[in-house]
């Protein structure tokens, strides 16, 4: 098992036409992901090439999920249109197969756009949003799997840990450690760095704990907001796998955004400080540096008896 | 995107939300017709910078650095005084708590008229991220440091909050006003204010208004005494009047720079300029240079798909910041190419040469390639395989240095 996704789910690029989406959509294929097809307004009928397959092209979500019964979109539209782009899938889902997975990858999409976004979500109850503004989710499979998004897909290798980040590359460096200690991975899951997000890190923490292949999580945050601190609560009431966190930004002055739109620390709130010591009164292994994610894990593993020393 | 307290008023008055008569000056004569225009009364004349604690800062010669006046806000009661704090005030260094020790140049004043008050409030509007929401955070204790009343009297900050992105309604925003103990035609007054600031939030796509103090006056009407408002960068796409009210000389000039050429960076205090791909890994590497006892001189990402251009400007921006003493190039490749980055910064170090010490750390895409293309060059560049390792090398090689 995994989460959410499985090695063999069927998968629809929205903006499969533009340029991330043909460059991406070739690297998907290429990896494994079934794409089974793709949306762009206006070029419905049309097929596209991704590596060694041509894919249909659909005017619009519902005509492709009836063509297609996929049951995963991923969204390279750009900001303007993203906001659309994700209730459009959203709907579609949820009328033609009763649920679905929506990923959106697009970075810089206005925050107010998203607020509307998650509002309207809740109409769709069935339907997961992960993102905006992340590296999408993966699910390693024996040979292959399913790569929903932009992250390398070499890196990974099926396994037992589930790995849920806000951070991109922070994640990729979490993956090379987990597999460097011998260990693969279950499902990786890209939450994305913007302030109003889908998918949060307690969504996740509870579909690992209830997945049987995880058998530990590794929890990477970073400065802004207090999802860190919501999670470690979560984790302390609820959690029975081992974890291990890492939290990025403890240098980062008040006051300046690094990057992500989420990652700013405002009125003294948001330190990392504050979510490395959340993080500790919740029995999370905190690896100090990305560096020793990897070893952390695999003392976390032993200590749990499930790993020999 | 933050503009300054008289463009935030204009969009104040044409949005119904009410402010004092004032005006936009940029310079010493225009202060003095304005003060005329305004009826020759009791003004206030207000430094405009984009920054907080105008009032409690202090004015310095940018030459000598000598204090010139104490307060960046000013109460004029006659021509005289007018013209001496307007000339206090324009072409000097405006430090406050926020500004950091090197403040910001004034170029910018705004000189309205006074008003009686009889009481300072506090109104913030700014996106829940945990509601989906929109939040207003209002309290009677205005004209004060909002920080502080969180800290010591937290039951003295009201909250309302939106349905989704709609704004709010006449009647929350009326028992807000009742919280504050507003009365009567008072009440009115605040609840018209709070319902027309949000439909000024919404379709401006701010990020931020924050109005501090709100005053009542003698007459019982609210007035917005300040504003500062900060709108969504991401919304740009559909506000190219943003381009009109833009103010490039509040922004630091080298972070500008970078935006335009799609590198994000923020420029700090320490001597290891870093260069990095992602903002979290960015970010840790920032960490973890501090763990192993140095200090990052900033944060740069230079995004998912740099390509040979993006990595020299990268270089050239860590360069001209006179404290650099050493570099650390740390790239995890996912989309982003190993061996782009190798070329990009055997180019950049042609171009700008490089006499301090510079640590690569590549992993992931193209690796191999990566690190044979800069083996090959015989530059001097100290390979390292983890973060860790890069981090210890550079801090290593500047104390040798030294």
């Amino acid at each position: 098992m995994s989460i959410w996704v499985n090695e063999d789910a069927k998968v629809l690029i929205q903006g499969i036409t533009g340029r991330q989406g043909t460059f991406h959509g070739a690297k998907m294929v290429e990896y494994g992901t079934d794409i089974v097809g793709g949306v762009t307004p206006g070029k419905g009928g049309m097929t596209v090439s991704l590596h060694d397959r041509m894919v249909p092209v659909y005017d619009n979500m519902r005509e492709a999920i009836e063509e297609t019964m996929a049951e995963v979109s991923v969204i390279y539209v750009p900001p303007p249109y993203a906001g659309a782009a994700i209730k459009e899938a959203a709907s579609a889902f949820q009328s033609v197969r009763g649920g679905g997975l929506v990923v959106c990858i697009t970075e810089g999409i206005p925050i107010l756009d998203m607020v509307d976004v998650v509002d309207a979500m809740a109409s769709y109850p069935d339907v997961r949003l992960i993102g905006p503004n992340c590296p999408g989710i993966i699910t390693p499979g024996s040979s292959g799997g399913s790569k929903i998004g932009i992250m390398p897909g070499h890196i990974h290798r099926k396994g037992r840990i589930g790995i849920v980040s806000k951070s991109g590359t922070l994640t990729y460096e979490a993956v090379a450690q987990t597999t460097g200690i011998g260990e693969g991975q279950s499902t990786c899951i890209g939450i994305g760095g913007d302030p109003v997000q889908g998918t949060g890190f307690i969504d996740c923490l509870e579909a690992f704990e209830s997945d049987p292949q995880t058998e530990a999580i590794v929890l990477i945050g970073e400065i802004g907001g207090s999802a860190e601190e919501e999670a470690a609560e979560w984790i302390s009431a609820n959690g029975t796998k081992p974890v291990v966190g890492f939290v990025a930004g403890s240098t980062a002055p008040p006051g300046k955004r690094m990057g992500h739109a989420g990652a700013i620390i405002s009125g003294g709130k948001g330190t990392a400080a504050e979510k490395i010591s959340a993080f500790k009164s919740a029995g999370i292994y905190v690896a100090d540096d990305p560096s020793v994610i990897g070893r952390v894990l695999a003392d976390a593993l032993i200590e749990a008896g499930l790993r020999d020393s | 995107m933050n503009i300054h307290e008289y463009q935030a008023k204009n969009m104040f008055r044409d949005s119904g939300v009410p402010v004092l008569e004032g005006v936009h000056c940029k310079d010493v004569d225009e202060a003095l017709s304005a003060y005329q225009k305004l009826g020759r009364g009791t003004v206030a004349v207000k430094s405009q910078i984009h920054a907080g604690g105008r009032g409690k800062g202090t004015l310095l010669c940018p030459d000598t650095g000598d204090v010139r006046m104490e307060g960046g806000v000013k109460i004029a009661f006659s021509e005289d005084e007018v013209e001496e704090y307007a000339r206090n005030i324009l072409g000097n260094v405006l430090v406050t708590k926020q500004t950091g020790p090197e403040g910001k140049m004034v170029r910018n004043l705004y000189v309205e008229a006074g008003c009686s008050i009889a009481h300072e409030y506090y109104l913030a509007m700014l996106v829940d991220r945990s509601a989906n929401s929109l939040l207003v955070m209002a309290s009677e204790q205005g004209g004060v440091d909002i920080e502080d009343v969180a800290e010591n009297d937290p039951d003295a900050i009201h909250r309302i909050w939106s349905e989704g992105r709609n704004g709010f309604t006449h009647l929350q925003c009326s028992e807000l006003g009742s919280a504050l103990g507003l009365v009567g035609e008072s009440c009115t007054s605040f609840s018209e204010l709070v319902v027309n600031l949000g439909t000024l939030f919404v379709d401006s796509d701010c990020s931020m208004i924050e109005i501090n103090p709100l005053v009542r006056t003698e007459s019982g009407s609210m007035i917005a005494l300040d504003a500062k408002v900060s709108f969504d960068d991401n919304a740009l796409f559909r506000h190219p009047e943003w381009e009109n009210i833009r103010d490039l000389s509040e922004e630091e000039e080298i972070e500008v720079r970078a935006k335009e050429t799609g590198l994000s960076y923020v420029k700090l205090d320490g001597d290891i300029g870093c260069m990095v791909n992602g903002a979290g890994l960015a970010m840790a590497t920032m960490d973890v240079i501090k763990l192993y006892g140095g200090e990052p001189s900033n944060f740069l990402d230079v995004g998912g798909g740099a390509n040979e251009d993006q990595v020299t400007t990268a270089f050239s921006i860590i360069l001209e910041d006179p404290n650099v003493k050493g570099i650390l190039v740390n790239i995890f490749g996912g989309i982003m190419r190993c061996d782009i980055i190798a070329n990009g910064i055997i180019a950049a170090v042609g171009k700008l040469g490089l006499s301090d010490p510079l640590v690569v750390r590549l992993a992931g895409t193209n690796v191999d390639e990566g690190k044979a293309i800069l083996e090959s060059s015989g530059l001097n560049i100290h390979p390292a395989d983890s973060l860790a390792e890069g981090a210890e090398k550079i801090v290593n090689l500047i104390q040798e240095a030294a």
